[in-house]
Parts: structure tokens; sequence; C-alpha cells
């Protein structure tokens, strides 16, 4: 599965389980525009580190704070190589 | 009547000309001089032990003011309280009054003899009862077992860290740190006591729309978690302020934060508070490092004294609350010294925070104990036990994360089952702990694992830090 697709999955899963509707993931919508909150996006990202074991924010050196879900996305492909 | 020191709030409003907003509402704190909120039922309060459960924080912010000095107690309810401690809570703090809005949730549940309807709005009235007496104020902080503990301060205690200090004309307050937490009430109180205009956030506030509103006001003074500020900064809006000030409380401030906010405000004092519902304000860190110099612990500034014993912090201080209410715990040990359960670590000439002792975990400023989640997830009739523990995490500080021995005795688990059953089994109890425990409460992910080890106390041992 695609890192991108992998990450798709796990935000609808999380929408779902809190009740909230995600808007189409589009590679230019504003992260804080999706429907997930802060605590959504901490959920996400820890369940990609146990699905994809990488936390590229925590284990970048410096503070990457993602706008759009195209950047959260770019995040995680070159965290992954 | 005797003056009370110090004053009472309100006789604090100051200039004319300065508001309080938030999404919906702007207030004219000069109107309260001659005017209340209370919809003109002041006088009834006067004496009483006050539950404050409206649901803005507006709201809330004018009744503080009004009550300051008339009540005798000020029971201050934060958002997320769970509605099935609020007898304890009346019960302890002999409670005989509710203040409510119409944003309130909560107070349904309660059966005190007055329940006064608060507003945002401002109306002349007259023969308001004048501040007569120090009014208990008292704030609330989660407890091992989930029942919050009630934690007792004066006006003096908590405006000790800014009282008498000079305030520029041009300052504007914004929190987006709720008033009713301690962090967030330090700045209602610099507001009040400055004399300064301040922005409270609204629930449900998109972050964009609450940016732009900060940016139209001309925000110069801006307080938020490090969880908050996390948020601040994966939105476009965020250009549309511009500080001067930059606070961080209520969790840890990593170095990747402090940086970030330095970066994206260059001429901003960026300064992280360390603080507790408790301890109150103990000091302030504006180097831009994280942590703290390890020169503060052996000095003594404000009357303030820190120690470290056992690797946590201790803190012997004039603005720490005088006790807890309806309970014997002491809040200091002898010596006056109160045990933050904060750890620290000693790296060269700094401490760094090192987590909670007892595990306790620190989600976007929300505490969470262990214990509380642990025992919702061993009611579950297919598991055996469980260990809850906080991970770090990048946009909260951390998330709560449990390991899990399923019980098995029945044999009906299978390794050969595989993934599919147990996917369905932590979906189950992932479900079971949402429909029990508040959001941030929830494990963020469940590991099945075949045992947990035992101390040899016979107790889970825990990891901490």
């Amino acid at each position: 599965m695609s890192v991108k697709l992998t990450i798709t999955r796990r935000m609808e899963e999380i929408a779902r389980e809190h009740g909230k509707i995600l808007a189409p993931l589009r590679d230019d919508l504003v992260l804080l525009d999706s429907g997930l909150d802060s605590l959504g996006f901490a959920i996400l990202v820890a369940r990609l580190e146990d699905e994809l074991g990488i936390d590229p924010f925590t284990a970048s050196e410096e503070a990457v704070f993602p706008v759009t879900f195209g950047d959260f996305v770019k995040v995680y492909e070159n965290g992954a190589h | 009547m005797a003056r009370t020191e110090p004053p009472s709030l309100r006789q604090c409003i100051g200039p004319a000309e300065r508001f309080f907003f938030d999404r919906e509402a702007r207030a004219r704190i000069g109107d309260l001089d001659g005017g209340t909120s209370l919809g003109g039922r002041l006088a009834e309060l006067a004496g009483k032990s006050v539950l404050l459960a409206a649901g803005s924080q507006l709201t809330t912010a004018l009744a503080l003011i009004e009550l300051d000095g008339v009540a005798r107690r000020l029971v201050i309810l934060p958002p997320d309280a769970d509605s099935e401690h609020f007898g304890a809570i009346v019960a302890a703090a002999e409670v005989d009054a509710v203040v409510v809005d119409r944003r309130s949730t909560a107070h349904a549940a309660l059966d005190l003899p007055l329940r006064v309807v608060a507003g945002s709005e401002i109306v002349p009235a007259q023969g308001l009862p004048e501040p007569s007496r120090a009014t208990e104020w008292v704030m609330l902080t989660s407890g091992t077992t989930g029942v919050p503990k009630l934690v007792a301060h004066t006006v003096a205690g908590l405006t000790a860290a800014f009282r008498g200090r000079s305030v520029d004309d041009d300052v504007v307050w914004a929190t987006f740190y709720d008033i009713r937490r301690y962090g967030g009430l330090q700045i209602f109180l610099r507001a009040v006591l400055g004399g300064t205009s301040l922005i409270l956030s609204s629930a449900g506030e998109p972050v964009a729309e609450h940016l732009a509103r900060l940016g139209r006001h001309g925000v110069s003074h801006v307080l938020g978690t490090p969880t908050h500020w996390r948020r601040a900064l994966m939105s476009p809006a965020i250009r549309a302020i511009a500080p001067r000030y930059v606070r961080l409380s209520g969790e840890i401030a990593d170095q990747a934060i402090l940086d970030s906010l330095r970066r994206t405000f260059p001429d901003a004092v960026v300064s992280h508070a360390y603080a507790s519902t408790e301890a109150g304000v103990v000091f302030e860190v504006r180097d831009g490092l994280a942590g703290f110099p390890a020169a503060f612990v052996e000095r003594v500034r404000d009357g303030i004294e820190m120690k470290v014993q056992k690797g946590s912090l201790r803190i012997r201080s004039p603005r720490a609350a005088a006790r807890y209410i309806g309970i014997d715990t002491p809040l200091a040990d002898r010596d006056g010294f109160i045990d933050t359960g904060d750890m620290v670590e000693l790296r060269g000439d700094r401490y760094l925070f090192a987590g909670r002792r007892g595990g306790i975990i620190n989600i976007g400023g929300l505490k969470v104990h262990p214990e509380e989640v642990e025992a919702v997830i061993n009611r579950h009739p297919q598991v055996r036990m469980s260990l809850v523990r906080g991970r770090k995490s990048p946009i909260t500080g951390a998330v709560v994360i449990a390991d899990v021995v399923l019980d098995d005795s029945d044999g009906k688990l299978q390794p050969a089952d595989g993934p599919g059953e147990l996917n369905r089994l932590k979906g189950d109890i992932l479900q079971f702990c949402r429909d029990t425990l508040p959001r941030h409460k929830v494990p963020a992910a469940i590991t099945i694992v075949p045992a947990l080890e035992v101390a040899a106390t016979g107790k889970l041992a825990r990891r901490h830090g």
C-alpha cells in the first residue's frame, strides 16, 4: 500500500471513530480544515508510527509543521527513505 | 466597610475603553462599574459558595469579576469536567449556588437552592453589593481515580506574579488556554489588573477563524500550551498575528516548539512559564531554551524556593494554593514544600523536564492517570490486564498507549485467528473506552501483548520518563 493510501485509510478510520466528517483529501487541503483536530492528528501520528515504523516529526532535528495534506504525506514519504 | 487587600477585581476594572471578547460577543469591562451580567441577582450570591458552571469563557470572566469580594467561595468548573463528579464537588466545597449561562450543558444534573443565569451582556444596575471579603477561589485538578481535587487559592496568591507591575497601554492579551484552568486564569487576571483587553476562545471555533480574530483585534501578548501553538503553526492563518510576547505553559515546552515560534515571530519574546494548580506560577524562562537554568534552584526570588528531591521538583512559594478542600491530604510537606510530581534531570547547567512521576500523562495540558484508563480497559470481558503509558507526540506532547493482555481462559483465541480477529477485538476495546472516557483519555493505539512485567512489589512495572 502506498504511504498516501495508508495515511488516507487511517484518517478515515480516526474520523469515523470520533464521529467527524472528513473533507475530501486533496493535496492542497489545509490539514486543520480536514475535520481532525489536534488530538486526531496525534492519534494519526501514533498509529502511523506503529504501521510504518516511523515518526518523521520526532525523528527530524528541525520541527516541521505541515500545513496541507500534501505536505503531510511528503513528510512521511521523505521519512520512509 | 473594611477594605480587602488586595482590592477585589471589581475595584480594578480600570479604563472605560477596554473589552473582553469571544467569538460571539464583546463586553465593555468599564460597564461593570454600576452594571451587572448576572441579571440583577448579584446580591443573592453574597456570602455563598458559588459553582461557576457557565459554558462560555466570557460569561465566566464577567461573573468572576463581579463575584470576587462578594461570594464566600468561587468554584471554577473546567469545560471538560465530568458531570459524574458534580455531586462530590458540590458536597466538598459546600456549594449552595450555581451560575450558569445558555451554553451550560452540565448544570441540569445539579439540584441547588440558588441558580443564577449569567450572560455576556452588562446591564446598568443599582444597589450592587460592595466587595467586602476575601473570596476563596477554588480550581479543579485531576486526581488518580478521576475525581478532581479541589485546590483553594486567594486572589493575593493568584496575582502575586504580576500585581503592581506597570503595563503598556497598547497591550492586548489573548489566551488559547481556557481561563478555567490555572494557566489561562493567570492571563485573565493579568488582563483584569493590567487594565488591558482580552480575547477569549469560543468552543468549536476553527483555528483559522480564531487567529484571524486575534489579528483583527491587534493582539500583542498570547498564551497557549505547546499543543495550542503547534496547532496554530499548522494553520496558514498564523500570519494574521504578530505578537511581541509569546507565552507557553501547561505542558513541557520542547526545543522544537520554542525554535519554531522564534522563527515564526523573530521579534517576539518567546517565554515558557512553569506553574501548577497547586504550586502556582514558579518561574518564567525567556532565553529560548527548553528546561531551566540550574541556578534557579539555588536562588530565592519573590520568596519562591525550589529544590530537587528524589528527582522531582519541590516548591515553597507564597503563590501556592492554601490547601485542598474536602480531603485531608496535605498540600505541602512539613517544611512547606509542595512536591510537583514533575521529574527533572540535570544536563550540564540546565534542568530538563523528564515527565511526571506516577506515569501521569499530559495530553495537550490535560492530565491522564494511567490507572483510570486501565480500570476501564480491564472491565472489558476479554481483557485480563493492561498497562497504560504515554508515548511522545509531536502534536499533543504525548498520547495514551495501552498494552493489553487478553483473557483467553476459554481458549477461544488462537494465533491462527490472525490479525483480523485481533484488530476486531482492539476496535472493540477502543469503542468500550470511548463509551466511558473523555476523548483525550482513550488510547490512541492498543498493542496486544502476551504478558506484562510485574515488579517485586506485585504491582505492574511502570517505566517513567
